[in-house]
């Protein structure tokens, strides 16, 4: 592009296009083979649970406070709610860990009474707790972005571990290992 | 039977593509030049037969022939007839068939009438043209057969999305497509010029109409885009900066470069490479877009996850077009002088300063978009849109616009600014008391207020090209430049009027509740149940009146379900004044019997399309100024040639 | 446009994302489809929503989606831009959880840096080549 100098472009410049292009054709390589992971994690493990008090999602049954989550053992806690697919396909995997002496506490996530009921009489019910997030604001208060979500809380109420979609039944040693780090 | 006969043409074209790629190869060499002779008809019938292809896909959709997989997949047989013809190209093998139809259409066309190049340079431009369409045939028929028998025929077909049920659907994408691809005539005059180093005016004349005509078919299809997207979506959007509408984007940036920079290498003979250059990459561009949008890897659905043949297979195609491009662009570019110079203050001195600032647009809008793809190779996510958009581009074309409103004013080669000072002391009175004006209504962002305060300014200065010229006399291309400049401060003024003075109301109400956003008042008159060839719908009748005393209308936003495939969508009614629109939807119905109403009153945001279409206008005047010289030129070519063969005759007589 | 893509993608038969039957959902987020009563609130709010991407739409702001999450998010907004907090604390706050992902307004970090670094880099460049072009003497550079 030089004028003065001799009417000619410079060398170097003449191949930037071509050297962006390339850049350009790695960089869309990784994206074309790199396993897809469209999920949106929350930042928030590693840290201590968030504060918040949820009322009773079911008469006659407790709500949930995080206070709830700091006496001293390893705890899940289960994002959920009755019009959510893979939630009834996890319901099993749940019911298992209940059996096992797990503590499972619920969050269900813009729902109601009446479906919540025919959900848990469906597909059982591992709940000690289940807390109604109608609103969805606790959700948003622990970073999950979708249904289901699973979280293992260690005896002093911090995050260790964020699962995000169903536990299949494959993934049950998986959720173990981690209550069991919890604990430790 | 139908399919077949599709399926045959296309492999038919393809073959012929590749004899035009040969043939037009061989010609350049001194022993080939025999085979020359066969590259424009190979061009012509190779077009012919992709169009017929694409007829044929066509018709099996138009009857809804559920034996083509293709058909069973997007279609069914209770569609309106248009949406089953749109639905043709509304899929990816289908899209695909229509690029390489338009692409093959194109070297057809260009083999029929250009005959002002040498030679040798034609036959390069349809020998590359040949090579990039060769690999476009055969993604198709390796990896996308759009048709693909299906056995057993199902009963019925899967449906067409209703979002895309749609006029926007029929006009949309083949617009966009005729821009994109038509930009591969000048990518290939682009390799051409490369190969036998043709690099001059008469090029960058060949090359003008092209460009014009692609530039003209991408501003409609930006444009329809984003008026489809802004009354389809039901929020009142109209341009999100989303991957999508930046692949469209960035040709278009990269055409409107190409288009100035060639005006200055047809009139002066300057700025070569560089226009080479933008030649390449306008239709890089292109392909980078489409890629992106099919590949999906941007907005992290794995469209080709599924099948990463397909995505691996196009990513191989673009490395050997764009990357065999720029690497014979790096290797002659050293050749090809820059040519002629001139001075800051001169018409090509404004024409640089705008494709600069252009490409400077282009590479952020393309750095953004692909920003958290970069990101991710890092570990992390992180999200790209208006906020760093907005801001970003006006950076550069704010500068831009200014240039806009004195380059056309200025004279080529040399000229001073006390020359035209005077011309410009209205649009800056203009500028400046539309800035005062704002700031005494106050509130308005700096962005909407540059904008404002910019296109009023504008929109006076872009039409002094014509002052001191007789109307009458003015070629066309002068007057297109006028609309097209003029556009763009309409369309400016319509964008930044939206974003400063829109009004939103989001109301529960009663039937027979009267409430109020901006200067209307809306009444729920009542909700009506209506029914539509392939869906149901509640349609909310409203009664809308403009300021006290106007007269009252009625609109009809609709909630419809559709039942093949099911799903629910938000019809939005749309009513225009001349001073704006008022915008309204229906959402759901409450418990307590209240129904929601999302309610918009968007002063002046009609401008932005009519804006839009003035660019095109302009483009249009343009193209046809440009095609009337050069048929005037031929003719004319035609009458010497006729003299000198009567004057060469009468000689040989006694 | 976002979500014309994903109709166009789900025409390709391709959205790896199932398409939920049950779709129930029902929020009692107060400020979901209501605004604030103070305008000047709302207007606030609404350009913070403009800037927070929604969790489970495709490219879409919280501001102009319909997904049940959206709606939860934007009574966020609403809710604490009446209890007086500032907009970008809010962000803050979400960013916390979500990671940059979440925000279209991308922060200056280790991470981000070269998306304004480029932009000045153009800058730069544009300068360059523009003051190579006519540099020096400007009476010289027009001779042709």
């Amino acid at each position: 592009m030089t004028e003065t100098n001799a009417a000619k472009p410079r060398r170097w410049v003449i191949w930037l296009p071509l050297v962006l292009f390339l850049g350009f054709v790695v960089l869309v390589m990784f994206g074309l083979f790199r396993p897809a992971d469209r999920n949106v994690a929350s930042q928030l493990v590693g840290k201590p649970m968030p504060q918040f008090s949820l009322p009773p999602a079911l008469p006659g049954r407790p709500g949930l406070d995080s206070k709830l989550l700091t006496n001293g053992k390893p705890h899940l806690v289960n994002i959920f709610a009755s019009w959510c697919v893979p939630c009834r396909v996890e319901a099993p995997q749940l019911e298992a860990l209940a059996k096992a002496g797990v503590p499972i506490e619920g969050i269900s996530v813009r729902d109601t009474t009446e479906a919540l009921q025919g959900f848990l009489e469906e597909n059982g019910d591992p709940y000690q707790r289940i807390g109604a997030d109608d609103d969805g604001q606790v959700q948003l208060a622990l970073g999950s972005s979708g249904v289901p979500e699973t979280y293992v809380i260690d005896g002093k109420g911090k995050i260790v571990y964020q699962h995000i979609g169903e536990i299949r039944p494959e993934q049950l040693g998986l959720i173990m290992n981690k209550l069991q780090e919890a604990s430790e | 039977m139908i399919a077949e006969l599709g399926l045959a043409a296309l492999w038919m074209a393809a073959a012929l593509a590749a004899l035009q790629l040969v043939a037009g190869a061989m010609g350049l060499t001194a022993r080939g030049s025999s085979l020359g002779a066969v590259v424009r008809p190979v061009a012509v019938v190779q077009g012919l037969l992709a169009l017929t292809a694409f007829l044929c896909l066509i018709y099996v959709f138009a009857v809804t022939d559920l034996s083509v997989k293709l058909v069973a997949l997007n279609s069914h047989s209770m569609k309106p007839l248009i949406f089953k013809i749109a639905g043709a190209w509304g899929n990816h093998e289908g899209s695909m068939l229509l690029w390489v139809t338009v692409m093959g259409m194109a070297g057809g066309f260009v083999a029929l009438v250009e005959k002002r190049l040498p030679e040798p340079t034609m036959l390069a431009t349809l020998a590359g043209q040949a090579f990039v369409s060769l690999g476009f045939y055969a993604f198709l028929l390796i990896a996308s057969n759009p048709f693909d028998r299906l056995s057993p025929v199902p009963v019925e077909g899967n449906g067409l999305n209703p979002l895309l049920q749609d006029l926007g659907l029929a006009f949309h994408p083949p617009t966009l497509y005729l821009g994109y691809v038509g930009l591969s005539i000048a990518f290939s005059f682009a390799i051409g010029a490369l190969v036998t180093r043709e690099v001059g005016p008469a090029f960058a004349r060949a090359m003008r109409p092209w460009v014009l005509g692609a530039w003209i078919f991408l501003t409609i299809g930006i444009t329809a885009g984003s008026y489809w997207a802004y009354y389809e979506l039901g929020w009142g959007g109209w341009w999100f900066w989303d991957p999508v509408e930046n692949a469209s984007l960035m040709p278009w940036l990269a055409a409107t470069a190409l288009l100035h920079s060639a005006s200055v290498l047809a009139s002066r003979n300057a700025l070569r490479a560089w226009t080479v250059m933008l030649g390449v990459v306008a239709f890089s561009m292109s392909m980078i877009g489409t890629f992106l949008v099919r590949s999906g890897i941007l907005t992290s659905v794995h469209a080709f996850a599924v099948d990463p043949e397909r995505g691996t297979f196009i990513l191989g195609l673009l490395a050997i077009n764009i990357g065999g491009a720029l690497t014979l662009f790096a290797l002659r570019a050293s050749t090809v002088t820059e040519g002629e110079r001139f001075a800051l203050v001169s018409r090509e001195g404004a024409l640089v300063f705008n494709n600069v600032m252009l490409s400077a647009i282009l590479g952020i809008v393309l750095f953004g978009t692909l920003y958290p793809l970069l990101a991710e190779t890092m570990g992390a996510k992180v999200s790209v849109g208006p906020p760093y958009f907005n801001p970003m581009s006006a950076l550069f074309a704010v500068p831009m616009l200014v240039v806009l409103a004195i380059g056309p004013l200025l004279r080529w080669r040399r000229d001073r600014f006390q020359r035209i000072g005077r011309a410009l002391v209205i649009p800056a009175i203009l500028a400046v008391a539309a800035g005062i004006a704002l700031v005494a209504i106050g509130g308005v962002a700096l962005l909407p207020f540059l904008g404002m305060a910019l296109a009023a300014g504008l929109a006076w200065a872009s039409v002094l090209p014509l002052r001191e010229r007789n109307l009458r006399r003015t070629p066309l291309p002068v007057w297109g430049m006028v609309i097209a400049h003029f556009g763009i401060a309409v369309s400016l003024f319509g964008m930044s009027c939206e974003s400063a003075f829109n009004v939103e109301k989001l109301v529960a109400v009663k039937v027979g509740d009267v409430t109020t956003v901006g200067p209307w008042g809306v009444k729920l008159d009542s909700i009506e149940p209506v029914a539509g060839p392939n869906w149901t719908a509640l349609e909310a009748r409203l009664l809308v009146r403009y300021g006290a005393d106007g007269a009252v209308t009625r609109m009809a936003p609709q909630s419809r379900n559709f039942w093949a495939p099911p799903q629910q969508t938000s019809e939005s009614a749309l009513l225009t004044r001349w001073n704006g629109q008022l915008y309204t939807v229906l959402g759901g119905e409450g418990e307590d019997g209240r129904w929601q109403l999302r309610l918009w009153w968007k002063p002046f945001v009609p401008l932005i399309w009519i804006g839009g279409l003035l660019i095109a206008l302009g483009g249009v005047l343009a193209l046809l100024g440009r095609v009337k010289t050069d048929v005037r030129r031929l003719i004319a070519k035609d009458k010497i040639a006729y003299r000198h063969e009567r004057k060469a005759q009468l000689r040989k007589r006694p | 446009m976002a979500r014309l893509l994903a109709a166009f993608l789900m025409v390709l038969g391709v959205a790896a994302a199932a398409p939920l039957l049950a779709q129930e959902e029902q929020s009692t987020a107060p400020y979901a489809y209501r605004q604030l009563d103070d305008p000047a609130k709302e207007e606030k709010a609404q350009a913070l929503m403009e800037s927070l991407r929604c969790l489970q739409c495709q490219g879409q702001s919280i501001a102009d989606s319909d997904a049940p999450i959206a709606g939860s998010m934007r009574s966020l907004v609403r809710e604490r831009i009446e209890a007086g907090e500032d907009p970008e604390a809010i962000r803050s706050w979400l960013i916390e959880r979500y990671g940059d992902y979440v925000s279209y307004a991308p922060r200056i970090t280790g991470l981000t840096w070269p998306l304004f670094a480029v932009p000045v880099a153009l800058l730069l460049l544009a300068f360059l080549l523009l003051r190579r072009r006519f540099g020096g003497n400007p009476e010289q550079g027009g001779g042709a």
